[in-house]
């Protein structure tokens, strides 16, 4: 309830947009004074918590700046985007082109974030990734109007590779995700470090998406004998998948390891199977930084729950906007000097201090966590300071 | 005499459409060009529905197939061309058509229906899992066909008010190809199929390849309607042949009227502006009503089947009928 | 593979089969019995497994909420047939398909509304919580086990009803002669609530039964309708032998798709299509016996 707040305060308050107009004589202020600001994110269907979070986070972070950017009133335009990509372009379309937002949020599923960013890169509209680790979005799709907030696929993967490389018992390992392009990127990912690292990948097994139905994987795996199974699930499929693999009795035996969204979200529904598991990302549970711990005290006061890795990105997607805004004095129409700054732009993060990379994807670091009772516990940083996948870097081409 | 009265009707509604991009703001431009292939989309899947008497419920299978057709013949960074692309797309629907028919046109009611969806879900997966055409992500149409005929371009698809037009005339040409084809002995057979199979079966006609043509000609329509989706915004993925369309297409038939043609048409626009309309619901008793819009879209649909069996074109009919009565 | 994991991989078909059938039994009975094609059958699922977890969180013991659970369905199946589906009686298909679909889209919302749309789980009853090993690194799940034996207790009891009681035999006249069966002073209207009732009990009772080994998400019941389809028409309408015998076809072809490797002409077409078998294995039924294996020709 409290959140809605701000729609209301800025429709009613038409002062601050004489103000923001006294601030900056001499400007020409594009559409009206507001700055208009497009949310596409799920609010139906199984990610709708997700996109909930990321907008708590992002209207937090502009709260934090008085519920203005750059000085300017903020207007806010909802869309849900139903994770449906066949509908995708349609509903970035009614923020583009009818509401005529100066900014898109979004989104959460890969899918409908690439047909997203079809639209924006023709229209040239600021959007914001707040999710969506789909790698060719800070790769072949780059555009300059387009940045990512949160994280690609490749960047978990990666660290979690590393990491077990340095293990010398581990010398063999099984990959076991969905055939689809965020499990393909994952194990890509974790290919790249572990055989960085000199180690051997055994088996590569997929299952259709979004099939459930493990045991007959767990059984090859089981056969196969390997020293840990990388993984990937997501949401429902990670919670059944782990509490499969602990009652095929394979969890004791077997290190079960994968990136952040296997234990992401599903911990309550994983109960005892889950407890233990080592996974890689760009957030922990218990940082304990003074910065994480501040953030997490204000959002669980203001939402009445625990902020979790969507709500950080929400609000990080938030500080990066109002940091570039401010850099440029409101001027959000001057498309080129909002990205100039938000390229420069270090952002304060409870996940840790972060930059854009040149080809807009976060440079961050990437911890190891283990599931310990209801959370991921930070254990150390796998990799510091992570850029993207080279070979996405070099796919990238602005122009 | 009623023949030109409609005639002249059509052409004037052509005409008034046709002047919307001149007044209108984009973006209802492009929604009135969605609404306007999304009508092409139901007309074809109402000449199975409406006339032969095959309930499919996998008729996206066919939209999207046209959209990947195009996805994958057009060259990466280079332009396909408009006037081969779209055969070549509608060809490729055809084709699936007549694959999928050879096995769904032998069976009937239950069967039917299960089997068609059935047989779409199998190529919504093909798209899914392998990496043909991008995966679950989709695929770009980097950059859309263009319409050179010897140096001369009569219509860029880059403009969104013409591919506005371009779908206007194409609503118009396959509304009158359908006329044509329903009045034609060929739609006078499959008529008489629906009504009943076996007396037809005994008059000696082979109701097998009446079905199946109807089902490819179908297939090749909705083909139409999935190439000029694609084009318009430049990305197809699995979803386009996704059961929830292959539902909402049906719903649209059964909105306007099936049997009959200007239905699903007007079905298509009435759809498209109450999903628009419903998830714009503002917030009311602390439940934001937006949120929940497919909890009204549900109970519409509902409501709809039990109280409006015929249609809003069978609506219009009753409201009319008793006022003919009334003056002759 | 070596005979060993082959035979365990054959466990794994034929259960994951047993559990098929008990959804693909109920949509086949209200299709076989009633003429009704219920597309929201998938949503029961999803409601058993919500109410299995809100239950047992609620009640204490996962044994007192699956029979509480049962009522509740049979009572909304009662309901629901009483409110909407009786008014689908002897129209043409196309409104049974899209007056269920609409229900689809109502159950997944009032789910939203009352459950959230969060990923919930209910963990295994402590009595079946244990495992049997297989070999020195799989073990098999008791419960698992134990689901199979439920699946197979219910098919001999729709059997047992369907062949030896009066219910079952009005039913049969009923499926064959609805004007007879009238005439003779059975409500055909109550013997269509109960069969509706029953049937969706069916897939809900599905849902409990599975929920403490499955992920209880939103959509969960859409992947599970298509493919009871695909069991409909692979062992013929109304033909209980039939889904039984489609359940298990389809359990094994899902199981070894997925583990199997197959190449033909260089390109491997196993595993990377094993999504796509079962549909092949339909295309397959459809030439050979359009009407399905055991379905009665019409």
């Amino acid at each position: 309830m409290k959140n809605k707040m701000f729609d209301r305060r800025g429709f009613i308050k038409g002062a601050g947009v004489l103000g923001a107009g006294l601030a900056f004589p001499g400007l020409v202020l594009g559409q009206g004074a507001k700055i208009k600001v497009g949310l596409m994110l799920p609010y139906t269907g199984t990610y709708a918590p997700l996109g909930v979070a990321i907008e708590n986070g992002f209207r937090m972070a502009l709260g934090e700046s008085g519920g203005r950017l750059g000085g300017r009133e903020v207007e806010f335009y909802k869309v849900d985007d139903e994770s449906e990509p066949a509908k995708a372009t349609d509903n970035v379309n009614r923020l583009v082109t009818r509401d005529k937002v100066d900014v898109v949020l979004g989104t959460v599923h890969s899918g409908v974030a690439a047909g997203m960013i079809r639209v924006t890169k023709e229209s040239g509209t600021l959007h914001i990734i707040p999710n969506a680790g789909v790698g060719a979005a800070t790769g072949p799709l780059c555009a300059p109007n387009i940045v990512r907030t949160s994280f690609s696929n490749w960047q978990s993967g990666y660290a979690m590779g590393a990491v077990l490389a340095q293990r010398k018992q581990i010398r063999n390992v099984v990959t076991l995700t969905w055939r689809y392009a965020a499990g393909e990127e994952f194990v890509k990912g974790f290919k790249d470090g572990y055989a960085k690292g000199g180690g051997t990948i055994a088996k590569e097994l997929w299952l259709p998406f979004p099939n459930v139905e493990f045991q007959a994987l767990l059984t090859e795996i089981a056969a196969a004998r390997p020293d840990a199974v990388y993984s990937f699930f997501a949401g429902g499929g990670a919670a059944k998948f782990l509490r499969d693999y602990a009652q095929a009795g394979l969890k004791d035996k077997i290190p079960l390891v994968g990136p952040g969204f296997l234990t992401d979200g599903v911990l309550d529904a994983a109960g005892e199977a889950a407890q233990g598991i080592e996974t890689c990302l760009h957030y922990a549970d218990s940082l304990n930084t003074k910065r994480d711990n501040d953030f997490r005290a204000a959002y669980a006061k203001a939402h009445k729950m625990q902020p979790d890795v969507y709500a950080v990105q929400g609000y990080d997607s938030g500080l990066l906007l109002a940091a570039a805004l401010k850099s440029v004095g409101g001027r959000i129409e001057d498309k080129k000097a909002v990205v100039a700054a938000m390229e420069k732009v270090t952002v304060d993060s409870p996940r840790g201090k972060w930059h854009l990379s040149k080809a807009h994807n976060p440079v961050q670091d990437i911890y190891l966590r283990r599931v310990s009772g209801k959370e991921n516990k930070y254990v150390g940083v796998a990799v510091k300071a992570l850029d993207d996948d080279p070979a996405s870097i070099a796919a990238c081409k602005m122009s | 005499m009623g023949m030109s009265r409609s005639a002249l009707a059509l052409a004037l509604c052509v005409a008034a459409l046709a002047l919307v991009p001149l007044a209108a703001e984009t973006f209802y431009v492009q929604f009135f060009a969605k609404i306007m292939i999304m009508a092409i989309f139901a007309m074809s899947l109402d000449l199975l529905l409406g006339y032969a008497g095959l309930v499919s419920f996998g008729h996206a299978a066919f939209y999207g197939a046209a959209g990947y057709a195009l996805a994958l013949t057009t060259p990466q960074y280079q332009a396909a061309s408009f006037w081969t692309s779209l055969p070549l797309a509608v060809a490729a629907s055809a084709l699936l058509a007549l694959a999928i028919g050879f096995f769904v046109v032998r069976t009937r009611g239950i069967y039917f229906i299960m089997v068609t969806l059935a047989f779409a879900q199998m190529l919504f997966f093909l798209f899914y899992d392998t990496k043909i055409a991008g995966g679950n992500d989709g695929i770009y149409i980097d950059v859309r066909p263009v319409a050179d005929l010897a140096g001369w371009r009569p219509f860029s698809l880059d403009d969104y008010r013409h591919v506005y037009w371009l779908a206007l005339a194409f609503l118009a040409a396959v509304y009158l190809l359908l006329r044509a084809v329903l009045r034609s002995p060929f739609g006078r057979v499959v008529s008489g199929i629906r009504v009943n199979e076996q007396r037809m079966i005994s008059l000696g006609y082979p109701t097998f390849r009446y079905k199946l043509a109807c089902f490819v000609i179908s297939g090749a329509i909705a083909g139409i309607a999935g190439y000029l989706a694609a084009v318009q915004f430049g990305v197809v993925n699995p979803e386009t042949m996704g059961w929830h369309l292959s539902a909402a297409v049906m719903m649209m038939v059964i909105l306007g009227g099936m049997g009959t043609l200007l239905g699903p048409v007007l079905g298509a626009a009435a759809w498209m502006l109450l999903e628009l309309g419903l998830q714009g619901l503002p917030e009311a008793g602390g439940v934001n009503l937006g949120k929940h819009w497919q909890m009204f879209m549900g109970l519409f649909i509902v409501v709809a089947t039990l109280v409006l069996p015929h249609g809003l074109v069978g609506l219009a009919r009753s409201l009319r009928r008793p006022a003919e009565r009334n003056n002759g | 593979m070596d005979l060993h994991t082959f035979l365990i991989q054959l466990l794994n078909g034929v259960q994951y089969g047993l559990l098929l059938f008990l959804v693909a039994s109920g949509l086949t009975l209200v299709f076989g019995i009633m003429g009704i094609i219920n597309v929201a059958h998938g949503s029961f699922y999803m409601i058993g497994a919500y109410l299995a977890w809100s239950l047992t969180a609620r009640l204490g013991s996962f044994w007192i909420a699956v029979p509480a659970a049962i009522v509740i369905t049979a009572a909304v199946g009662v309901l629901l047939e009483w409110l909407v589906i009786r008014r689908l009686y002897g129209r043409d298909h196309l409104y049974q398909v899209l007056l269920t679909y609409g229900l689809i889209l109502v159950f997944e919302e009032m789910r939203s509304l009352l459950w959230g749309d969060d990923v919930r789980g209910v963990p295994v009853p402590a009595s079946l919580d244990a495992s049997i090993p297989l070999s020195d690194t799989l073990s098999y799940p008791v419960y698992r086990l134990f689901i199979s034996g439920v699946c197979l207790a219910v098919a001999l009891l729709i059997v047992w009803v369907i062949q030896r009681t009066r219910l079952g035999m009005t039913i049969r006249a009923g499926a064959v002669d609805r004007q007879m069966v009238q005439s003779l002073g059975i409500d055909v209207h109550a013997l269509y609530r109960v069969v509706f009732a029953g049937g969706i009990t069916l897939a809900a009772f599905a849902g409990m039964v599975s929920a403490p080994v499955s992920a209880i998400a939103p959509g969960m019941g859409n992947p599970v309708l298509v493919l009871s389809f695909v069991i409909i028409v692979i062992g013929g309408m109304g033909s209980v032998k039939g889904a039984m015998l489609a359940s298990l076809l389809i359990g094994l072809v899902d199981t070894f798709g997925k583990v199997m490797h197959l190449e033909i002409a260089g390109v491997r077409v196993l595993p990377e299509l094993s999504s796509m078998t079962v549909y092949l294995l339909m295309a397959v039924v459809l030439l050979w016996r359009p009407e399905g294996i055991f379905g009665r020709r019409t």
